[in-house]
């Protein structure tokens, strides 16, 4: 079977679902139905071939409409060839059907995805974050959430290690100014004072 | 120490020193660290430990995982805020006396990891006394800190501690951190 025969069968099969097919570098991608999910992935993965689920991501097109996509990339090694499913999500309902129970694999990828973006999977076994803890109230893979991070309290205030703060961002490693010293003569920490770091945003425009 | 001793049966040979340098001694001389080994920097520790760097000529070659046990808290790695927790508590569980190295650019200022999940530097939440530079720091740069904080506890009143109502903690960062370079090989005396 070729992926064109694939996208065929799929088009036969689940007659409006399918909507748009693309290729990259000789790998098909299709983007399909939010609602029908479960049932194309059941009847790939049964009468199709696709044993393995490779990768299964999130993706924040901030500013589109919608603005959230699930990408699915699936892998057969009876016809080896890698495939990819992509559903877009609306930010005002971020529910997808869970495929843990197709793929088992994508129990902790739904986590992240969960974790990472805020994207709710229904029936999944235990959504809970998987990189960050629990009572985080952000999302942090989201393109308006800021690389530095946002104050945030720890699940164990007893503990003693204190809430979670911002990074300084300005003159760290991954910053760059135009007309900035290179990395190698810059001192890190140098603009963790808070005047500091505002004064140099003015006069770089940079967005720290 | 000195009641009892019987010269006729136990010998001849008599030290007479004060007991807060025997006991500095003793401690300086028989660290025990607890190896928080968090990221990439925990291969160097590891280094430390084996048999070309040797740590146990320092007497520090007993790595305990039970924090029970330990005086010498190294963080080795990249503690993020999830574990920041975890650490603190096994940090709690150690007895007094006890001393911390941040060992590595993340564990003393969050190194390269400018980012919403990271700790940046260990020392926002433990009384760090010696910070160790460089990524990761050389095994020679790690027996240098832990040969600073034999220093330092050569130096400390370790029987005033005990006089006071208890509480005061002994090592704990109370005079200031010590730097370390860790980018090259110190050769011979102290940085």
């Amino acid at each position: 079977m070729t992926p064109q025969q694939l996208v065929e069968q799929l088009r036969a099969r689940f007659n409006g679902a399918i909507h748009n097919v693309t290729e990259f570098r000789g790998q098909t991608g299709v983007t399909v139905a939010r609602e029908r999910l479960v049932e194309i992935c059941r009847f790939l993965k049964a009468e199709c071939g696709f044993d393995m689920l490779s990768d299964l991501a999130g993706v924040d097109n901030y500013g589109q409409y919608p603005r959230f996509e699930v990408d699915y990339t699936l892998y057969s090694f009876t016809h080896r060839f890698w495939f990819r499913l992509k559903i877009k999500v609306p930010e005002d309902d971020m529910t997808v059907d869970s495929v843990t129970g197709i793929w088992r694999t994508a129990n902790w990828h739904e986590r992240e995805a969960f974790d990472m973006f805020g994207l709710r999977f229904r029936g999944h076994p235990n959504l809970r974050r998987i990189l960050m803890w629990d009572g985080y109230p952000y999302h942090p893979l989201r393109k308006d959430f800021p690389l530095a991070g946002m104050e945030a309290e720890l699940p164990d205030p007893e503990a003693g290690a204190g809430r979670a703060e911002p990074a300084p961002m300005l003159g760290g490693p991954f910053v760059a100014g135009s007309g900035a010293r290179p990395s190698s003569q810059r001192e890190p920490r140098q603009y963790d004072t808070l005047a500091e770091r505002e004064e140099k945003q003015k006069l770089h425009g940079d967005t720290a | 120490m000195i009641t009892g001793f019987d010269p006729k049966t136990e010998g001849r040979d008599v030290i007479v020193t004060r007991l807060d340098a025997a006991i500095d001694w003793a401690r300086k001389n028989s660290l025990w660290p607890m190896p928080m080994g968090l990221a990439c920097c925990a291969i160097e520790l590891m280094a430390t430990g084996a048999s070309r760097f040797d740590i146990a000529r320092f007497g520090a070659e007993v790595m305990r995982f039970s924090p029970r046990q330990c005086d010498l808290m190294i963080v080795a790695g990249t503690c993020v805020y999830k574990m920041a927790g975890a650490v603190r508590r096994v940090w709690d569980q150690m007895p007094e006396p006890k001393w911390c190295i941040a060992m590595g650019a993340c564990a003393s200022s969050g190194g390269m990891y400018r980012s919403y999940a990271v700790v940046q530097g260990v020392d926002r939440f433990l009384p760090v006394d010696v910070y160790i530079s460089g990524c990761p720091p050389r095994p020679e740069a790690l027996l240098d800190g832990l040969m600073a904080i034999q220093r330092r506890i050569e130096h400390e009143a370790a029987l005033k501690s005990l006089r006071h109502d208890g509480r005061a903690p002994v090592g704990s960062g109370v005079k200031g951190p010590i730097i370390v370079c860790g980018d090259y090989a110190p050769k011979g005396g102290a940085p």
